[in-house]
């Protein structure tokens, strides 16, 4: 006979917000004082027992074959421990920096030196790096075109049709802690790599794979990291190289990327150009679209970015094209193509309002019907953000933005995103003494996913943030998803909810003999377990976890798994305030009004501080960043943080940030929100700048060279 | 970084004799010098550090003389010297706006003078001239930020100093001290523009080390220095004009013009000051000076946008000093 089934049913959802103490309030990160204090250690900070340091002889040409690589030198040198080939004798190369040899020495300096030694001939080949010069690609690979209604017939009866080209560069991630792990066999069969990843669980088996031992037999930590941005999720070849000479040398290996190969070969956001027309009828509903891009972002050329954006116009046409070069390979960006499609969707957008002589919050408004099943949201986040920055008497048309020669501007952009929670699994121990603990191999990328995982225990079992404890970012916690693609807080606050609702079954099911009522009457509230109906009778915390004995309790938790705690599908607004001096071509942020949705908000403190930091990105690859290649060399120029051109805290201006919530919000569950608020802000910051000067700036990142190109295209020796 | 040799003499002498060697260089602040020889772009022997000399380091003001800069005084001293802020109010400016303050609490005046050129092609290692095969990789490749003056070639690197401009506009002189002992000589005669690879940027002899600076007094004199620059902090001019002006009534009797970040020197705009002189000052004189000062400028194929910048900054540079409206 099987036993009865004693286990309460439980109902998973979220508290209403009148019950909650934690979620939704502004909570600041638990993690925060480790990290200022520098108690906090990374990947980079790890020092294991007689560590070696691994150097990578990188090949310095775009385009090239080894046809010598000679490493007996090298393995002479002075600590030299192990020394590997990576591509040998008849591999070709496709981009600059890519690794030739991997050598582990003593001390970073010993490495150096035995890297140098190292003997490699090159035939040097042909590269092709200047995409946005489609005519010359040697490889242009056309993807299906994307259409409906009928493009040619609508836009030839539209009653206003404009045409541009617009353009996105290459950018890079950077991720101020650099791609990296440190290896260590702790005996012939089993390997522990602290590793800087966006997705703990999975490259452990990919190391595993790598060196030829079971999945089971490596462990991963990630205890603290410092940016990934979507480009960090591979274990990557130097990874497991990095495995390979520790096993080689027999000693831990350290292999971090320096800067200049950091941003060269860890990633590229993909550039993307378009050539658009717009047609529209005279009261401004988008009617017609047809346009064609192309981009690349490497060999794999790139993908193809969600064109037109967030409008479906009835009659379209889009074609992407994906062009192969020699630089280094793309990695996911912050919200994969959709800055582009953002950047040259709301761009056309707003020359095709100014050719309608109208307000360009008037035309989306008008269009919002063309947006779908977010039109509701954007149109509440539009008004916000018209409260916000002013925009109904602050805007102006073209042109007008003032006498002398610094021109004022608005512009807006709007963007959509997923964000459902990843796979994910929790594990939630009540101990005897009290203590509570969430497991779950989980990552914390410097978002706040410890917070939110200690929000989630500590609300559901009406505890305080200092009685519980998260354990993450270790393979020896239940397996949890990558993060990427704004999965990982609805993923996480998913499983340990149920698994924290689990683990108060268990325990209501204790205490509720001792309260003379049944498990589903009670609840878990201020530290104690008491009858919902007649909050007198209770008891408290320790006298419940009392009931355990010595053994703790531990329940598990999934997402996906009942109850709906998660959900998919946002919409975000922003707006831009700039200041153009029209002499010099050097754009201002004067102001940046954000207004998001993400569902149901765990943590308002660290969601601002998402959309704040995705502002600044966004600022910067509006204004000054792009990963500048050289013609001549085919190689990166500006690979470190002096010439690749970061925003600082003077060029960001005001930052306005305005989270929706409440009812229409909140019931949908939690979303994530790493990606969509770094959509629009190229969008927006380059439609205020043409507001400010009159002309479109076409191209990102809106240098002084741009801006004064756009205003004086082609005279020489221009005057202002 | 490779590996070297470190030496810290307590004398100037010591220092010169410990600087005679092959592939010796002269450690200041280090600011410049050790990013460069982690990216194996210098690849000195033997660092010799001048910080334990007596002398090099402190500002002297003398109403009659001028101002006296030790080599080793930092920028950050420069910016907040209340001698310096009183009398060259334009030079404490212009020191606070070197790079951010990590830099300028280290950096020294002596290594301002002779940092080297921030040319993309030379930080990546392929020489102060960037030429492969004969042919200049600056002309074919990316040259954004490099010269529009002064470039006719092979040098098409930009002076990268800031204070310089302003210092030679105020008329400054440099002491050197070298195996033949000290000399002085006007700041502008500091630099050159190198004509093969190999050839340094500076007029310095071997084992000789800037030790000091001298500024006249302003004596009434006009001044400003504008620079263009995209972001407000950590940035580098895209081009400065810095101007001192001897006035007689409201014409100009004298003027100096000096530009940064336009030519492989600082680049005294001569066109400009003859425009100036004699006249008054006034908005229509900065714009026919703005345009003198690039008369002369020849883009190369992705910096054009500079010669427009040089003008403003002239014109803004002018306006300052004349306390006109920019």
């Amino acid at each position: 006979m099987p036993e009865k089934d004693d286990t309460p049913k439980v109902e998973y959802r979220w508290p209403e917000a009148k019950d909650c103490r934690l979620i939704g309030k502004r909570i600041s990160r638990l993690d925060g004082p480790a990290k200022v204090t520098g108690s906090a250690k990374y990947t980079y900070d790890t020092h294991p027992a007689g560590m070696l340091y691994a150097k990578v002889v990188r090949c310095p040409h775009a385009h090239a074959r080894v046809t010598k690589l000679d490493l007996s030198a090298a393995r002479r040198m002075p600590g030299v421990r192990a020394a590997r080939a990576i591509n040998g004798p008849g591999s070709e190369i496709q981009w600059a920096l890519d690794e030739v040899a991997v050598l582990a020495a003593t001390s970073e300096e010993a490495a150096e030196d035995a890297a140098r030694a190292v003997v490699v001939e090159y035939e040097v080949l042909p590269h092709f790096v200047t995409e946005e010069q489609i005519d010359r690609a040697p490889n242009v690979k056309a993807g299906e075109e994307e259409a409906a209604g009928d493009p040619e017939g609508a836009m030839a009866a539209a009653a206003v049709r404009i045409k541009g080209r617009y353009g996105i560069p290459v950018v890079a991630h950077n991720c101020l802690e650099a791609h990296g792990q440190i290896c260590e066999w702790t005996d012939k069969d089993n390997l522990t790599a602290w590793c800087s990843t966006q997705a703990v669980s999975a490259v452990a088996g990919q190391l595993a794979e790598g060196v030829g031992v079971p999945a089971a037999n490596v462990r991963v930590i990630t205890q603290y990291m410092g940016g990934g941005f979507g480009s960090k999720f591979s274990a990557d070849r130097w990874g497991v190289e990095c495995a390979r000479l520790a096993r080689e040398a027999g000693a831990p290996v350290k292999l971090m990327l320096e800067r200049a190969p950091e941003l060269t070969v860890a990633g590229d956001r993909p550039s993307a150009y378009a050539e658009i027309e717009v047609g529209a009828a005279a009261d401004g509903t988008i009617t017609a679209w047809s346009s064609r891009s192309w981009g690349s972002g490497g060999p794999g050329g790139s993908g193809s970015p969600p064109v037109p954006y967030v409008f479906q116009p009835p009659n379209r046409r889009h074609r992407h094209s994906s062009i192969p070069t020699h630089k280094a390979s793309a990695r996911a960006w912050r919200a994969p193509n959709h800055p582009q499609g953002c950047f040259l969707t709301l761009s056309a957008i707003e020359d095709l309002a100014h050719a309608l002589k109208m307000d360009p919050l008037a035309l989306v408004r008008k269009n919002l019907p063309i947006t779908g099943k977010l039109a509701k949201v954007y149109g509440e986040e539009l008004a916000v953000a018209d409260g916000l920055m002013g925009w109904k008497e602050r805007w102006h048309p073209r042109g007008e933005g003032g006498k002398g020669p610094v021109k004022q501007g608005l512009g807006l952009a709007l963007h959509t995103w997923g964000g459902r929670g990843h796979r994910s699994n929790c594990e939630v121990t009540i101990y005897p003494d009290g203590a509570a603990e969430a497991k779950l191999c989980s990552q914390d990328l410097g978002t706040g996913t410890r917070t939110v995982v200690a929000i989630v225990l500590a609300e559901t079992l009406g505890l305080p943030l200092a009685a519980v404890k998260v354990s993450l970012g270790d393979t020896r916690y239940p397996t949890s998803g990558g993060s990427g693609g704004s999965t990982t807080v609805g993923g996480v606050s998913a499983s340990t909810r149920r698994a924290a609702q689990n683990a108060l079954a268990e325990l209501f099911a204790k205490a509720a003999p001792e309260l003379g009522t049944t498990p589903d009457l009670l609840e878990a509230v201020d530290g104690t377990v008491r009858v919902k109906a007649s909050p007198e009778h209770k008891l408290t915390w320790r006298q419940a976890v009392g009931l355990l004995g010595r053994t703790p309790l531990t329940a598990s938790g999934a997402n996906p798994g009942p109850g709906d705690l998660t959900n998919s599908g946002v919409g975000g607004v922003q707006m831009a305030d700039v200041s153009v001096d029209v002499e010099t071509g050097i754009v201002r942020i004067n102001k940046m009004v954000a207004v998001q949705d993400c569902g149901l908000i765990i943590d308002l403190k660290t969601a601002e501080s998402q959309v704040y930091g995705s502002l600044i990105m966004g600022i910067s690859y509006a204004l000054s960043e792009e990963k500048v290649t050289d013609p001549v060399t085919g190689i990166m120029l500006n690979t470190d943080f002096d010439s690749y051109k970061l925003a600082g805290i003077g060029d960001v201006g005001e930052l306005v940030v305005h989270m929706m919530s409440g009812p229409g919000y909140d019931e949908r569950g939690v979303i994530g929100l790493a990606e969509p608020p770094v959509v629009s802000p190229g969008a927006a910051i380059a439609n205020a700048v043409a507001n400010a000067v009159g002309v479109r700036v076409p191209y990102l990142p809106l240098t002084p060279e741009r801006v004064l190109d756009a205003l004086a295209p082609a005279t020489d020796g221009r005057t202002a | 970084m490779r590996a070297f040799e470190y030496a810290r003499p307590a004398t100037r002498e010591q220092a010169v004799k410990l600087l005679a060697a092959v592939d010796s260089t002269i450690l200041a602040g280090g600011s410049d010098l050790l990013g460069l020889m982690k990216d194996s772009v210098e690849t000195p022997r033997r660092l010799v550090s001048v910080q334990a000399i007596a002398g090099l380091h402190g500002i002297r003001h003398d109403p009659a003389a001028g101002l006296s800069i030790g080599a080793l005084t930092t920028v950050d001293e420069l910016a907040h010297d209340p001698a310096v802020q009183r009398e060259y109010p334009v030079l404490a400016r212009a020191a606070d706006h070197v790079a951010g303050p990590q830099i300028r609490n280290v950096a020294s005046i002596g290594g301002n003078l002779c940092q080297r050129p921030r040319c993309w092609y030379f930080r990546n290692g392929f020489g102060l001239l960037a030429t492969r095969a004969g042919r200049s990789m600056v002309v074919e490749g990316d040259n954004r930020y490099h010269a529009i003056l002064g470039n006719d070639g092979p040098a098409y690197f930009v002076h990268p100093s800031t204070l310089v401009p302003l210092l030679v506009a105020l008329g400054a002189t440099v002491t050197l001290f070298g195996p033949r002992g000290e000399r002085r000589l006007p700041l502008a005669d500091l630099y050159r523009i190198p004509r093969r690879e190999g050839e340094r940027e500076h007029t310095l002899a071997a084992g000789e080390m800037v030790t000091g600076v001298q500024v006249p007094p302003l004596a009434g004199r006009k001044t400003w220095s504008y620079e263009v620059r995209q972001r407000q902090t950590l940035d580098w001019s895209l081009a400065t004009a810095a101007v001192a002006l001897q006035m007689e009534g409201d014409r100009v009797a004298e003027a100096r013009v000096v530009l940064g970040q336009v030519a492989p020197i600082p680049w005294t705009a001569a066109e400009a000051e003859r425009e100036l002189a004699g006249k008054r000052l006034d908005a229509a004189a900065a714009e026919r000076a703005a345009d003198a000062a690039v008369r002369e400028a020849k883009p190369l194929s992705r910096n054009r946008y500079k010669i427009q910048l040089t003008r403003v900054a002239v014109k803004r540079a002018l306006a300052a000093a004349g306390g006109m409206e920019a």
